[in-house]
Parts: C-alpha cells; sequence; structure tokens
C-alpha cells in the first residue's frame, strides 16, 4: 500500500452480497437471526476455555456452511478480521507473565501468553463467522425492519438506513473528486501537501453531501416524511423460527454453563 | 483503532456499553428527524474517509476525522458512529459485535468534546484561525481516543499493557495527519460553506 491513496473494501457497496443465496438459515426469521447472533457472541466471549471456545469457532464454521456463505467472501473477511488483530495478538505471549515456551531475542515468550492468543483469536473469529452467518446473509431492509421489531428506535434505524444507501453514492462522489485530482497529476506522497489535498478533496465531498441532504429533506417533508419508520410487512414467526431460536439459545446456554463448570 | 471480539473484560466491556447506551441516547433525543438525512450522509462521507488511505512515511494510514466528525454534528457521533462500526461488524464482516459500545464510546466520546471545546470558537473565528483550530481539533480527538483504547486494554489486564503502549504509539504518527487533513477540511468549509461549522442551527429553510 506504498503506491500511494487507494480504496480498499469490497467493490460491491451495501453488502458483500450473502443475501442472495437460498439456505436454511436464510428462511429463517430475521428478527431470531439478529438475537440469536447477539447471544452468540455474547456467549462466546464470556468464554475463558480454550476447548470450549474451540466448539464455538466449530459451531460458528457450521453456521456458515448451514448459510452456503461463499468460501472468498468468508475468507475476505477473516482476513480482513485477522490481519486487524495481529497487533494485540502477537505481543500478547511476551507480555502475559508465565512459564518461558521460546525465546525471541532477549524476550521469552510464555505459555499463558501463547493460550491467552489463542482464546482472543478463537473468540474473535467465532463471532466473526456466526455473525456473518446469521445477519450478514440478511438483506438491509430486511435487517431495519428486524430491529424495528427488537425495539430500536426509530432515528437510529433511519440513521443506519441512510448510511447505507448513501455510502456507495459518496464513494462514487470521491472516487470522481480523486479522478480530477490525478487528471491534474496528483500523486499521493507523504508530505504535508498529499494530507491537504485530501483534506479539501474530503472538505469538498462534505459540503456536496450537505448540499445533497438539504434536497432529500426537501424531497421527504414533499411526501409527508415525519420521522416515522413505516414497516411494510409483517411476517408472523413460523413454528419453526421457534425451533431455530430455542435451539440456538440452548447450545449457547450450553456453552457458557460448560464454561461455568 | 478498534478493538476485537474476546479482548476485554467484562467489567471494561459493561462499564463501556453502558456509557455508549447513555450517548447513544442523548445523541437520539437531540437528534430531530430533519437532521437525519444531513447526520445520514455526513455519516456515509466519514465512512468512505475512513477508507481513505494516506502515506505516511514507508506505511499508509487511514483516516478516522473524529474531530472533524464532531465539530459537524456534535451529539449525533454517538449514533452515527454506532451505525458505522454496525455496518462494519455486519456488512463488511469486520466482527466486534460485542465491542459496539466500547468502540462506539472511545471514538465519539472525543469527537463529541471537540464539538464542544471547538464548535463555538470555530463559529466566531475567522478562515485563519478556523485552520488552526481545526488542527487542534483533528489532533486532540485522536489523541483522545487513542488513549481511550489504551486505556480500556490496560484496564483488561496486566497482559494487555504491552499492547496499550503500542497502541499509543501507532495513534502518534495518525496524530499529524489527522490534524493536517482536518484542517484543510475546516479551512474550506469555513470558505466555501461556513454555515455548515454551525452545527445545531441547520441553514434556514429557503
Amino acid at each position: 500500500m506504498t503506491s500511494g491513496t487507494r480504496l480498499q473494501g469490497p467493490r460491491n457497496w451495501g453488502d458483500l452480497g450473502l443475501h442472495a443465496v437460498d439456505s436454511p438459515i436464510q428462511r429463517r426469521d430475521p428478527r431470531i437471526r439478529v438475537l440469536l447472533a447477539g447471544t452468540l457472541a455474547v456467549s462466546v466471549v464470556t468464554l475463558d476455555d480454550l476447548l470450549l471456545s474451540a466448539l464455538g469457532l466449530g459451531l460458528a464454521m457450521g453456521l456458515v456452511v448451514i448459510a452456503r456463505l461463499r468460501l472468498r467472501a468468508v475468507l475476505a473477511a477473516l482476513l480482513a478480521l485477522d490481519s486487524f488483530m495481529v497487533l494485540v495478538v502477537a505481543l500478547l505471549p511476551f507480555s502475559v507473565p508465565g512459564e518461558a515456551a521460546f525465546h525471541l531475542g532477549s524476550v521469552a515468550a510464555t505459555w499463558q501468553g501463547l493460550e491467552t492468543a489463542a482464546l482472543i483469536a478463537l473468540k474473535a473469529n467465532a463471532v466473526l463467522l456466526s455473525t456473518l452467518a446469521l445477519v450478514g446473509t440478511l438483506e438491509i431492509v430486511a435487517l431495519g425492519h428486524a430491529l424495528h421489531h427488537l425495539y430500536v428506535p426509530d432515528k437510529l434505524i433511519h440513521l443506519f438506513l441512510f448510511t447505507v444507501r448513501y455510502l456507495g453514492l459518496m464513494h462514487q462522489e470521491y472516487t470522481r473528486l480523486r479522478q480530477a485530482m490525478r487528471a491534474r497529476a496528483f500523486r499521493a506522497r507523504s508530505d504535508r501537501h498529499t494530507w491537504r489535498s485530501v483534506g479539501y478533496l474530503l472538505g469538498m465531498l462534505l459540503v456536496r453531501s450537505l448540499a445533497r441532504s438539504e434536497r432529500i429533506l426537501a424531497a421527504m417533508k414533499c411526501r409527508g416524511f415525519d420521522g416515522r419508520y413505516h414497516r411494510l410487512r409483517h411476517p408472523p414467526l413460523e413454528r419453526l423460527d421457534w425451533y431455530f431460536g430455542a435451539g440456538g439459545l440452548t447450545v449457547a446456554a450450553g456453552l457458557v454453563a460448560a464454561g461455568a463448570l | 483503532m478498534h478493538i476485537v471480539d474476546g479482548v476485554l473484560s467484562p467489567q471494561v466491556l459493561l462499564v463501556g456499553t453502558t456509557a455508549a447506551a447513555g450517548g447513544v441516547a442523548v445523541g437520539l433525543r437531540r437528534l430531530q428527524p430533519d437532521d437525519i438525512p444531513r447526520v445520514g450522509l455526513l455519516s456515509a462521507v466519514f465512512f468512505v474517509a475512513s477508507l481513505v488511505h494516506v502515506p505516511v512515511g514507508p506505511a499508509s494510514i487511514h483516516l478516522v476525522l473524529l474531530g472533524l466528525m464532531g465539530v459537524l454534528v456534535g451529539w449525533a457521533s454517538f449514533p452515527a458512529l454506532l451505525v458505522g462500526l454496525l455496518m462494519q461488524a455486519v456488512m463488511f464482516g469486520y466482527g466486534g459485535i460485542t465491542v459496539l459500545g466500547v468502540n462506539t464510546l472511545n471514538m465519539a466520546l472525543p469527537a463529541v468534546l471537540c464539538s464542544h471545546i471547538f464548535g463555538p470558537l470555530l463559529r466566531r473565528s475567522g478562515p485563519q484561525l478556523s485552520v488552526v483550530l481545526g488542527f487542534l481539533a483533528g489532533v486532540v480527538a485522536v489523541s483522545l481516543s487513542g488513549f481511550m483504547v489504551a486505556m480500556a486494554l490496560a484496564l483488561s489486564g496486566e497482559a494487555f499493557t504491552l499492547a496499550a503502549k503500542a497502541t499509543v504509539a501507532a495513534h502518534v504518527p495518525l496524530m499529524l495527519v489527522e490534524g493536517v487533513v482536518t484542517a484543510a477540511a475546516i479551512g474550506l468549509l469555513r470558505r466555501v460553506s461556513p454555515s455548515a461549522l454551525s452545527r445545531g442551527t441547520p441553514p434556514a429553510a429557503p
């Protein structure tokens, strides 16, 4: 990434394109999936045992298989997470006191430290995979509905949907402005000129988005927007949804109970 | 800089999540329905900005622009950052479900503080002074945020002391870049669209 200012992130804005695939998880109710993802995440994080955390990761992998996630998308997400947590995890073996496992120069890596590092890596990956399988496969509108049913404030849902909706557009605008800079022979370097130019670019982006938001608000007012979030569908929970939720809760409770023993 | 699942101690998670929930509640109460398009679009811009990698020395850094966000949206930084982090966790697959609250707090609190310190000053200052204030806002927000991340790590156990120190060190170059970028952006806004900086008082409807 030294070649200059580049953008990272999936090219397909809005999602990883996971909801297009039909799967047993995809047919379950969004509300149950959101609740279950939260419960699983919390119960996995409370675990203190290497074996149970590994079991948690295995369960999350099972969910990924059931959800028929594309391997590429899963690997991309894992890579993003794991390259990110390297900083915290790689230092642990050297900072946890205990019995030395091996030496790196003059500092010793301890068994206890390695165990803590492995524990964190297992748990973080388990949470990521189960969230991806259960919630990442939701269409954004369905997620909005689910959050509304779960008593998340309307304003927060609106804000979420707005941000998702305009993310792609703002990114397009950014790309256009970058292209205009490139056309004037701008090259990103490590100097004040570059940083200031990026600041002007983002400032311009802000100015344009503010103007656009006023037009959007005017258009919304014109159609009677009053701050309420209107649900379009009210799907009832099916029997299978209840079974799915109960099964997931049992597994989560089992993990926590086994950890407490 | 955000923290992944499974690192923080339950106590830190509980306190951080509670504080973040309070901040989000205040932010939402102050957010009028008419503000939603503005804040929504701005948070989309800030999300795009966080994907911009800027070269620094031999490496590159991605922007956060918390100071700028605080000055532009004030308390709405809490819900806006929560939304951004949720999007990252759910749609882009970065994880971070149980640490959603702590990460929101670590980023939003410095933003809100900046809005209180620099917001009123910016409204009264001319173009030149705004650039200086913008630089300070950028530096203060990022250093505060880095400090809070380090504190969250250090409070979670002695094992993370080293990681906490590394976090602080990693934030030093970021401070400089954020300062310069924020200064330029605020200087531009001051000249092109001064009303953007008077947070809470959106431009009168035509």
